[in-house]
């Protein structure tokens, strides 16, 4: 397998209301991998939901947090544990995570893996400590898929979602373009140029095996799953214009959704199935429609200004990213749909393809840096900032994938 | 004597073409489940790198023999236009017309947008331009079965800069023979 850059990643900003809280380093950690510790502090740093403090030194699951020093260092919570290797060669990793000011547990978790899961142990710790203090989920374990473009090639990844552990699934001389996860996370759909025209896909990433979901005359584009993962939303001009079509995943029983004169394109189920998001130019220029999953009219999302694409509902329905021109930016923005209030939440110029954490807490995207693609992700209050580049390759096409159940 | 030296030249032409081919790529062996009909490689195409001494404006040599309308095979179009200029007239005519004495030959029409945007909104606007090709050539006479448009969005620009003039450039679409795509 050839090595795969990794994607470095920076960050910027914090969140308001950081939760003070204190990881120490885990018993036995020091004799198995330095790794642990670590990247379980490196994703909740990266949350910008907490303030960590350091230097607390290690603490063994079965033994008693320093209260009153902690307290005095202002720590709300305090996370150790320990790893240990077992006689059949696995490793077994213990949490246990409590509360500083009342002095009692708030969680204990134990995890059997191989030395080669040490990394995703600690995104699953770093979860579970995300979960029990902000009562969301967490998403240090879910992945992410891009497409890294060099020279004259094409790579469709998939990466941890801190951007590390970067796979190929897929390479080809010709564009891939809007790939995107089935819900159980097991497959993606991705459009591909190797026949000299966009071809929809659905890749299965266990097997590497992959068949056709939409190739019928003219140009086949914009997979969107159904949250079922039975079928996808796709684009296809076999009618004439680009207009959106429902198919079933296997490629067969494509019906007709929509029907306009012009453009409907960038389709995109609500979480709960009612609805699908799209772009259309309908109105003479690019703005953002809804229409029933189910077909009949479709509903303006979007007024304000003359360029509104790339429709993304948030994962708790409540608010939409999506790409917005103005002053000839293109930049990412979220829109509350119940008050249409909308807010711009980079300050790039060049933003692409948003897509949201499963958790809604953040939202991750193309954009340019000098000249070259890179991902960038913003909290959906625009508090945090992050970059995630690749040297000497361009970065693109960023889905985030689910939670991993 | 003289057919023979043209069959030969013509069959290592095929051969060394068959060679130069790049490898098929593993992601090439999909299932499809609907596959549009493999356009299989004119052998005549290939005449094109044989000295052809007379030049017939409606023989397959002629797609790239660069005294032949037929070798020119791209539209440019305005900023947000989807319109083809009158300018590309004539040339139209003479593709149609070629189509129409090539019966089994089939047409590819690329269309292409520039980089700013959406890439899936860009895709659907050089949609637009390869339709508005299509359309063109229909009215000529070419039957829908001779031509399937599609688009390469924003994806395959010849140029890279990120100016005006660039990006005309980038606003065209091409046109492609069976052997070609």
């Amino acid at each position: 397998m050839p090595a795969v850059a990794q994607l470095r990643v920076e960050i910027t900003g914090a969140g308001a209301n950081r939760l003070p809280v204190a990881i120490a380093d885990f018993a036995g950690e020091r004799t198995i991998s330095q790794a642990l510790t670590s990247v379980i502090r490196a994703d909740l740093d990266r949350s910008g939901m907490f303030h960590l403090i350091d230097g607390v030194g290690v603490l063994a699951d079965n033994t008693n947090p320093a209260f009153a020093d902690l307290k005095q260092r202002g720590a709300d919570a305090i996370a150790g544990g320990s790893t240990a290797r077992l006689a059949n060669g696995r490793y077994e990793t213990r949490l246990r995570l409590w509360d500083v000011p009342k002095q009692n547990t708030l969680d204990m978790q134990n995890y059997v893996h191989t030395s080669s899961q040490l990394r995703m142990t600690a995104h699953r710790i770093a979860d579970a400590i995300y979960e029990n203090l902000t009562g969301e989920p967490g998403i240090f374990s879910t992945r992410i898929a891009y497409v890294v473009k060099s020279t004259g090639r094409y790579e469709l990844q998939i990466a941890d979602a801190d951007g590390s552990n970067a796979q190929p699934a897929l390479a080809s001389r010709e564009p891939i373009i809007s790939p995107t996860w089935s819900p159980d996370g097991n497959k993606l759909a991705y459009v591909s140029f190797e026949a000299k025209k966009p071809i929809v896909y659905v890749h299965d990433l266990a097997t590497a095996k992959r068949h056709v979901a939409a190739n019928f005359k003219g140009s086949n584009s914009a997979p969107a799953w159904a949250p079922d993962g039975n079928r996808l939303a796709v684009v296809l001009s076999k009618e004439g214009g680009s207009q959106l079509f429902i198919v079933n995943a296997n490629g067969s029983g494509a019906t007709r959704l929509s029907k306009s004169s012009g453009i409907d394109t960038e389709p995109r189920f609500s979480a709960d199935g009612q609805f699908i998001y799209f772009t259309s130019d309908r109105g003479g220029s690019p703005q953002i429609y809804r229409i029933p999953a189910s077909g009949g009219n479709a509903e303006r999302v979007t007024f304000e200004g003359s360029y509104n694409v790339t429709p993304r509902p948030a994962p708790d329905g409540k608010t939409m990213a999506y790409i917005t021109r103005s002053n000839g930016r293109f930049q990412l923005a979220l829109m509350d749909l119940a008050t249409k209030q909308t807010q711009i939440l980079t300050d790039s110029s060049k933003d692409e393809s948003p897509s949201f954490a499963p958790n809604g807490r953040m939202i991750l995207y193309a954009t340019e840096v000098g000249g070259r693609g890179v991902l960038a992700a913003v909290s959906s209050d625009g508090r945090v900032k992050q970059k995630l580049s690749v040297q000497a390759a361009d970065v693109r096409e960023p889905a985030w994938g689910p939670l991993v159940k | 004597m003289r057919t023979h030296l043209l069959f030969s030249s013509l069959a290592l032409t095929l051969i060394l073409s068959a060679c130069g081919s790049q490898p098929p790529a593993p992601e090439q062996n999909a299932a499809g489940v609907e596959s549009r009909n493999p356009s299989s490689v004119d052998a005549g195409t290939s005449t094109t790198t044989s000295p052809v001494d007379r030049f017939d404006p409606l023989s397959v040599a002629a797609l790239k023999d660069p005294r032949s309308p037929l070798s020119k095979r791209s539209v440019y179009f305005d900023y947000d236009s989807y319109s083809v200029k009158d300018e590309y007239q004539s040339l139209l005519v003479a593709h149609s017309k070629f189509l129409a004495a090539n019966a089994s030959m089939k047409i590819l029409i690329q269309g292409n947008a520039d980089e700013r945007g959406s890439r899936e909104y860009n895709l659907a606007l050089a949609q637009k331009r390869s339709d508005a090709i299509k359309k063109s050539l229909s009215l000529l006479g070419v039957p829908e079965s001779q031509m399937e448009s599609v688009s390469l969005g924003e994806e395959k620009p010849t140029c890279t800069e990120a100016t005006e003039e660039c990006w005309a450039q980038n606003r065209r679409g091409d046109m492609l023979y069976s052997g070609e795509f």
